[in-house]
């Protein structure tokens, strides 16, 4: 990978989380990709960003920056995921009212992320944690 | 549609972006679901929403939607105007409800940014 970027989140910082997104979109702006990959990237990333807000006790997210692809990977250290099937479907979400308030929660998180990347891999271990990594083509 | 005609449509108030009246915008979207936004709706689309909050623009911005129009007289903070004019952001408010902007809009020619 010729360059990489990492950031953390904080779980239930709503002020601030959405910032590590704009970093990866406005950073990929300046290496020229393409504004088609820009914004499956920025919308899988923005996602992920949210989730850890809202669902971990905190994570990160690391992007890599290939000649062919572009790698996010978005990692958190727990409560980790008990039914990944079930927390793939549309609709299905264990999010409390104040995330519902703000416009988040509806259970299109997950499903949007692996709609927007080329390739999306999910593991999970309740007690441990999470981690997605999607892969996007330049 | 000129986005300065979608201001006067909508009588509403410019409060971040001005430089972006002079583009064109074929269509719209009207949600207060931020996650139905990131799921369902085109880039380049004005998005409508009651919601006020920061994730809002930042929704905006990850989806490519450069103008968001507040309705029912929903104001934005002043941290909000601040955060959308570093992004260039178009922001405006207006008086109408939801369902007022988006006939309005549509009677005039504006679609719906359905990404299918």
């Amino acid at each position: 990978m010729s360059y990489e970027l990492i950031f953390d989140v904080k779980r239930g910082d709503f002020d601030t989380a959405g910032e590590a997104s704009r970093k990866i979109k406005r950073t990929l702006q300046q290496l020229g990709v393409s504004n088609k990959v820009i914004r499956k990237v920025s919308i899988a990333g923005y996602e992920g960003e949210m989730n850890l807000a809202i669902h971990s006790s905190g994570g990160k997210i690391l992007l890599e920056v290939g000649e062919e692809e572009l790698v996010l990977t978005i990692e958190d250290s727990g409560p980790g995921i008990a039914n990944i099937d079930l927390a793939m479907t549309a609709g299905w979400s264990t999010a409390g009212d104040e995330v519902r308030q703000m416009g988040f929660g509806a259970g299109m998180g997950l499903p949007n992320m692996k709609n927007n990347a080329d390739n999306f891999q999910i593991s999970s271990k309740v007690g441990e944690g999470t981690k997605i990594v999607m892969k996007f083509l330049v | 549609m000129k986005l300065k005609r979608v201001r006067d449509l909508l009588e509403a108030v410019v409060l971040s972006g001005e430089s972006h009246l002079e583009e064109d915008v074929q269509s719209g979207f009207g949600c207060d679901l931020m996650s139905d936004v990131l799921c369902f709706a085109k880039e380049d689309a004005i998005l409508l929403t009651g919601l006020v909050n920061k994730q809002v623009l930042n929704t905006a911005d990850m989806a490519n939607m450069n103008s968001v129009i507040f309705v029912r007289n929903k104001m934005p903070s002043q941290e909000m105007i601040d955060m959308a004019k570093e992004r260039n952001l178009l922001v405006m408010s207006t008086k109408y409800i939801l369902f007022e902007c988006c006939g309005i809009l549509y009677k005039n020619g504006l679609k719906g940014a359905h990404l299918r």
